[in-house]
């Protein structure tokens, strides 16, 4: 099964969204404030920004004074249906962007200003309207305490609600140093004191810019979109000759050519079904994006994405569970494994992180040591960044397990001493790609877990999709050569970059792209951050440092590396959706000819009326029935312009096969059918 | 029977000239053929120019403008004084200012229309220094047009596209010269008439009538007419005259002249831009559409001619003879004409007027879908790499990659020139018409009544914008208007398209390449070629149905009627 | 621009000699050496092979209904094809009705090649049919035996060429001048 399956699957798991409520695509109240956006999008200096659109608005103004004129019931049902073909396409633009100003008004309930606590400069606290912040401003925050803008951690640590923003209803830690002291605006204090330095200007926070984002403010068009509004404006330009010169061919002909018939048939060649879909295409898009809890902070990086060659991921996190499994107790000499087995469940009873966990789990298989209830009289040790161990003291025993030099100084501490030998086992395991973790009772030294990578399930299966569609994956880690190189295999990665430091990293993606590849990588670092800014489609993570994020183009709320599939994804469903329905919008001109052709010169040459295939009753029905079919296709593309057309990772030959298929060979049967059963329709209620 | 043996023969001929020319061609493009390098280094001396030293596309095609420019002049000047020059038999006077525009136009842009008849209008000389003297320089413009184009797509960052006046050179030199000089041989051989002795005054004494037979240097013109897909013929009657194409061989040659090059040209696109299967799909984009048209237009031209059944007197066995040659018969000639109109050369064997209506409309449509299956010289190629990136793009949308071409990312800048040179045609033609079927002086010009009246006035724009030159004569087109019109025509249906082709080589040239994953799009599977043939055919269709549909179309339908 | 302008003016100046002057006349030397009868127009004493003749009256084979390569003195020049007339022209109808008409009156039954036009206007060739249906009053008219003049008919046909190019055909002229002889 594809990306996409495992991406809705993803979803409901993670409920309550913040910035992705989701929300039925025809949500009531959206459709209610998009029918009133359809007709305030009338304005000529919005339509003229859609060329094709434009047309179909002047043609509909010919109509309008022709019927004005010759009054007809004809010309009154033409006009007005070319009317509605605006207002249809108007519309689908207004239903994409009332999507994201949902989410844009919850964003700013957000935003309502909240006080803010700044510590001036001789260390007074003085409440002030957080909209006054500046950048370099230090404020205080403590528990229950929104934080009032962007900002990094100067002092202290906290837990912080970022639901609001990612969703995620667990919180976070955040704290002053390294790669976890950026925070976010809107979010929330649980615990502890953190003084915060502002990092944003006032309008300019990550929540403005999310806003602005999902409302689609100032939308720029992609190169995509620009190249295809070129070639669709193109087309637009050549019917207009070929529509305008019937009429004095027709003339030569001694026919007199109706100007409404003429209009009717421009505006059913022009491309106005691309053309009134294109936006909203696009807005769409970015929503899909952002129900997937990613930001992109422009159109082009979404695009890029569909076109990426080159993934760099994470090792951690993305390939391998994060989590490390125990896989083997490596007692040093003259200690039984079993022993260093009991030992090591019981440092680990406390244990609640995955790694404990599986510690218990692996003495239980292979020596059948069961978990047990402590009675009392123990005492467990957590793990503190400070100790870098954790354990349990019980019965006089004092069991540590955890980093080799933290235990080992430990021990020294105890007054035991280190055997030679578990150096030596200690870096065997880390050559393999495994951590060790040491194990003592006291001064004395028991042994060591084997901790290993465990690569992720269903991840080979992944990579092999993506490369199915060219897509090549190259893993990052700061193993060594050798252990990269064994994760690289079982995970089925096309390369890998050993030993990576932020050079390398940077190198290797300037080597891809010199090569003329889109290169794609995710990142939190802040020695990230060149890389994240070199790199075509660089997605930091949410929880990474404001330098990350600014140096990407995305960013993932769920932290979720794993995401740069997704948005992948949603790149290629992009241009897909834009690629078919032009493909569409064109083919259905060959019925529309059908349909019109005859009709309108039926009165001088009867004998072409053998064009008129469908067999409409009349030339008043048969090019109403076209203008109406033009219209109503619109609407009826809505949903899947919105939703974007089904992409999964197959060859290329295949993808186009299937769209050509459906989207061209449809293109100009399905019109055929449509335009009959209108003009059967218009027969039966005696329309004309 | 007959002609399945002759399109057999062509097809092996043109695939083993498809292969060895092709890569001759490549060869010549890319320096390397050598032998006529004493004749080559004294001229570049002549013209101060260093052939190594390369254009931008904006000098390349500034020098290809000025060059035109020059020639239309030039040609202008020897019609208008050829009066007091040399090798005029017939005394023949100074041709009229707008003919002479309307012609010097017509053979600087390989179009070839002609407004006069050859042999009672222009001189020996004129024939030879202004007309026949085009015929090779226009094809080898056109070629250099295209091998810039393929420059584009071959190279990565570079900011030059070849040099002009070295590929206009070699293109004469190496190319049209020697093949050109060796089929003229032919032409003689199997009776084309080559000589300068003037016209021969013979008296029948088994019928008593005096006959005035005129002749002149016609069969090594005819060689370069055919080769450089030009169609300008030494006699009004072109192809179809006795002393111009006097055997059914020399029938069979002039196809495969007007084909070989334009053919050839897709291997040596493969071969330049390092795949050959990238020429085949192209090639058989081409082959495809054109085998459907022969089809078409032989089916039809086998039926019936309408007036002459409507006479009641002859039953047609041999389908619609009218107008055409009994030395060729009516598949052959046929065959002749469909090449001719889709490779852009405008020659013909018999006359295209008198083709059922059905059979007129395959001619008239092969010339509307824009000249690329196979086209013109160089055109036919470079005009089809057009729609091909317009195939890229819609086919790179729909797989949802930025769409690139030959590892050239097709963005809007590409698009644009592509789009621009795919729509100057139409829009020429459907103006240009439209103009002319409103105008007085456009109206009288048909000999002809009803909608095969206004099938020659659309088949004249569509003729000369596409640089084809072929005529459903029944045109009275030597008029100031139809003169200057057509002129118009044809210099937007050659420069209008030459100059995007042209920058577009330019922005191509300069791009890096991306290099070819299991994510792109390939443009050497038939599933490419099936979908350039959609897109030249939608585009065609789309922009001309309803200009047919009242000419041939309603012809066709018009049973039992005459007009 | 002005460079451009003086290599534009020095190559066409060196193309007008090296393609109109030098290609032709040494197409000509050569071919008039090779091939002088038909560079020089495959001419017999009574015309040319290649151009068709107006044969007039029941006694010579009648070729396409061109006609009009006849003139009246030696300066009028008369130009070649291309007939003009569409296939629903109703001039065409009536000509092809009146030619028709006159075959008949001569005793000949109209074939498709001897009522249609041809594209050059100076087609000289018929079909061995067109000529075959000519046979019968020619020996009426000359008084000779049917089964002679079929029998030259038959002699004088051109079969297609390499067995597959075009069609089977008899030149007029050729015919006409082995009628002559036949005396």
């Amino acid at each position: 099964m594809g990306a996409k399956v495992e991406a809705m699957q993803a979803r409901p798991a993670a409920a309550p969204r913040g910035v992705a409520q989701a929300r039925s695509l025809f949500d009531p109240e959206i459709l209610r404030q998009a029918l009133v956006g359809a007709f305030g999008k009338l304005d000529p200096r919005v339509q003229i920004r859609n060329p094709v659109m434009f047309v179909v608005l002047i043609g509909s103004i010919i109509t309008l004074v022709e019927a004005a004129a010759h009054s007809s019931v004809f010309s009154w049902s033409i006009t007005a249906w070319l009317f509605l073909t605006v207002i249809f396409a108007n519309f689908a633009e207004a239903m994409a962007e009332g999507r994201g100003k949902a989410q844009a008004q919850t964003l700013r309930r957000m935003r309502a200003d909240t006080e803010a606590r700044r510590l001036d400069r001789d260390g007074t606290e003085v409440r002030v309207p957080a909209s006054t912040l500046v950048r370099g401003d230090i404020v205080v925050c403590e528990a229950g305490d929104l934080i009032p803008s962007d900002g990094e951690i100067v002092e202290g640590i906290a837990s912080v609600d970022e639901s609001a923003i990612t969703g995620e209803s667990a919180p976070v830690i955040r704290e002053s140093g390294g790669d976890r002291s950026a925070v976010t605006g809107g979010t929330k204090v649980l615990s502890d004191r953190i003084v915060v330095r502002i990092t944003a200007d006032r309008g300019n926070t990550f929540l403005d810019r999310m806003i602005a984002l999902v409302e689609g403010a100032n939308r720029q068009k992609t190169p995509n979109e620009i190249a295809l509004t070129i070639l669709l404006a193109t087309l637009t330009i050549i019917f207009l000759p070929v529509v305008v010169v019937l009429q004095p061919f027709g003339h030569y002909a001694g026919a007199s050519v109706s100007v409404v018939i003429l209009v009717a048939l421009l505006v059913c060649l022009i491309p106005t079904t691309i053309g009134a879909l294109l936006s909203a295409i696009g807005i769409a898009g970015m929503d899909r994006l952002v129900q997937r809890n990613v930001l992109a902070m422009s159109g082009r990086a979404v695009e890029a994405a569909g076109d990426v060659q080159t993934l760099l991921l994470d090792k951690t996190g993305t390939i391998t569970l994060g989590n490390r499994m125990a896989t083997a107790f490596v007692p040093v000499s003259g200690v039984g494994e079993q022993d260093l087995a009991d030992a090591a469940q019981l440092a680990s009873l406390a244990d609640e992180t995955p790694e404990g966990r599986s510690i218990v789990v692996l003495a239980k298989e292979r020596f059948g040591i069961r978990e047990r209830d402590l009675g009392a009289g123990h005492e467990f040790i957590p793990f503190s960044a400070t100790t870098r161990m954790s354990g349990l003291d019980i019965d006089g025993r004092r069991i540590r397990k955890g980093a080799a030099e933290a235990v080992c100084r430990w021990v020294a501490e105890q007054g035991g001493s280190i055997p030679e030998a578990l150096s030596e086992i200690v870096e065997e395991i880390s050559r393999s790609g495994s951590t060790p973790l040491v194990v003592a009772d006291g001064a004395r030294v028991l042994g060591v877990i084997e901790l290993k990578d465990v690569v992720k399930e269903g991840i080979r299966e992944r990579f092999d999709a993506l490369r199915s569609v060219g897509i090549r994956t190259v893993m990052i880690t700061g193993d060594n050569p050798l252990t990269a190189a064994a994760i690289a295999q079982e995970a089925g990665v096309d390369d890998y970059l050993a030993e990576a430091t932020p050079e390398r990293k940077l190198d290797l993606i300037r080597a891809e792209q010199e090569g003329g590849k889109l290169v794609a990588m995710t990142g939190d670092g802040t020695n990230d951050a060149p890389a994240l800014a070199q790199a075509d489609v660089g997605v930091a993570m949410n929880t990474g440092t404001t330098a990350a994020k600014e140096a990407g183009n995305m960013v993932d709320l769920d932290s979720n590396p794993t995401k740069l599939i997704d948005i992948v994804e949603v790149g290629k469903q992009l241009l897909i959706t834009r690629g078919s329905l032009t493909t569409f919008s064109i083919a259905n001109d060959v019925a529309k000819y059908f349909a019109i052709i005859p009709a309108l010169f039926v009165t001088t040459y009867p004998q072409l009326s053998a064009l008129n295939i469908m067999k409409l009753h009349n030339p008043k029905t048969a090019v109403l029935s076209a203008v109406i079919f033009n219209a109503l296709v619109i609407i009826a593309l809505i949903p899947l312009a919105l939703r974007g057309v089904r992409w999964r990772p197959s060859s290329p030959g295949a993808i186009l096969r299937r769209n050509v298929f459906i989207y061209g060979l449809g293109g100009i049967v399905i019109p055929f059918a449509f335009i009959k059963v209108i003009d059967l329709f218009l027969t039966a209620i005696h329309w004309y | 029977m007959s002609l399945f043996w002759t399109i057999a023969v062509l097809v092996v001929l043109l695939g083993l000239t498809w292969r060895f020319l092709g890569s001759y061609i490549a060869a010549i493009y890319q320096g390397r053929v050598h032998y006529l390098e004493w004749i080559e280094r004294p001229l570049y001396r002549a013209l101060a120019v260093d052939p190594e030293a390369e254009q931008t596309w904006q000098r390349y095609a500034g020098a290809l403008i000025v060059f035109s420019g020059v020639a239309i002049l030039l040609t202008y000047l020897i019609q208008r004084i050829q009066g007091s020059l040399p090798w005029n038999p017939l005394h023949l006077g100074a041709v009229g200012p707008a003919l002479s525009w309307n012609t010097a136009v017509s053979f600087v842009t390989n179009t070839n229309w002609q407004n006069y008849a050859g042999e009672s209008t222009m001189s020996y000389l004129t024939q030879m220094v202004a007309l026949t003297v085009q015929q090779f320089v226009s094809a080898a413009v056109g070629i250099a047009v295209a091998i810039a184009l393929i420059r584009g797509f071959s190279r990565k960052g570079s900011p030059t596209i070849g040099n002009f006046w070295v590929d206009l050179v070699r293109g004469v030199l190496y190319l049209l010269l020697p093949i050109a000089f060796f089929a003229g041989l032919i032409y003689v051989g199997q009776g084309a008439v080559q000589t300068l002795a003037g016209p021969v005054t013979i008296h029948d004494a088994l019928t008593g009538y005096t006959q005035v037979i005129l002749r002149g240097p016609v069969g090594f013109m005819e060689a370069i007419k055919e080769l450089g897909t030009n169609g300008g013929g030494f006699f009004n009657a072109n192809g179809s005259h006795p002393f111009e194409d006097p055997t059914a061989l020399t029938n069979f040659l002039s196809i495969f002249l007007m084909l070989s090059i334009p053919v050839a040209l897709t291997y040596t696109f493969g071969k330049m831009v390092g795949g050959i299967r990238q020429g085949v799909a192209v090639l058989m984009a081409m082959a495809i559409i054109f085998a459907g048209w022969t089809a078409f237009t032989v089916y039809a031209e086998s039926r019936p001619n309408p007036a002459v059944a409507a006479a009641h007197v002859v039953p047609q066995p041999q389908g619609n003879t009218e107008g055409k040659e009994v030395r060729f018969g009516v598949p052959l000639t046929t065959l002749y004409n469909v090449v001719s109109t889709q490779t852009s050369t405008g020659s013909v064997s018999g006359a295209n007027d008198s083709f059922t209506p059905m059979g007129g409309f395959g001619l008239m449509s092969g010339m509307m879908l824009g000249e690329v299956t196979p086209g013109g010289d160089g055109s036919g190629l470079y005009t089809i790499l057009l729609f091909a990136i317009i195939t890229v793009f819609i086919g790179g949308l729909m797989i949802g990659r930025t769409p690139e071409y030959l590892g050239k990312k097709i963005q809007s800048r590409e698009v644009k020139l592509a789009a621009l040179g795919v729509l100057v045609m139409p829009i020429v033609v459907l103006v240009m018409t439209g103009i002319a079927v409103s105008v007085h002086a456009g109206r009288v010009a048909p000999t002809n009544s009803g909608p095969h009246a206004f099938s020659e006035i659309l088949y004249a724009f569509t003729s000369q914008t596409n640089n084809n030159g072929s005529a459903f004569a029944g045109l009275s087109g030597n008029t100031p208007f139809y003169n200057v019109m057509g002129s118009i025509a044809m210099l937007l249906g050659r420069f209008a398209i030459i100059v995007p082709v042209l920058a577009l080589a330019g922005a191509l040239a300069a791009k890096s390449v991306v290099p070819a994953g299991l994510g792109t799009f390939r443009t050497d599977t038939p599933l490419f070629t099936g979908l350039l043939i959609g897109v030249i055919l939608i585009v065609g269709g789309l922009t001309f149905f309803p200009a047919v549909s009242l000419g041939p179309i309603v012809e066709q339908l018009s049973h039992g009627r005459l007009f | 621009m002005l460079l451009h302008i003086r290599r534009s003016v020095v190559l066409s100046l060196i193309f007008l000699v090296v393609l109109g002057l030098v290609y032709p006349l040494a197409g000509t030397g050569i071919s008039q050496l090779l091939f002088t009868h038909q560079a020089e127009g495959s001419l017999t004493p009574d015309g040319s092979t290649l151009i068709g003749q107006a044969w007039t009256g029941p006694k010579w084979f009648q070729g396409r209904p061109d006609g009009n390569v006849v003139t009246d003195g030696p300066h009028h020049v008369v130009v070649s094809g291309t007939e003009q007339l569409g296939p629903r022209s109703k001039t065409l109808e009536e000509a092809v009705a009146k030619e028709a008409k006159r075959l008949k009156e001569e005793g000949i039954v109209p074939t498709q090649d001897l009522v249609t036009y041809s594209g050059s206007l100076v087609d000289p060739d018929i079909t061995p049919a067109d000529a075959y249906a000519q046979v019968k009053s020619i020996a009426r008219a000359r008084g000779l035996p049917v089964n002679e003049v079929r029998h030259l008919v038959a002699t004088h046909i051109h079969t297609r060429q390499l067995g597959f190019l075009g069609q089977d055909y008899v030149i007029v002229l050729e015919l006409n001048e082995a009628l002559a002889r036949l005396h």
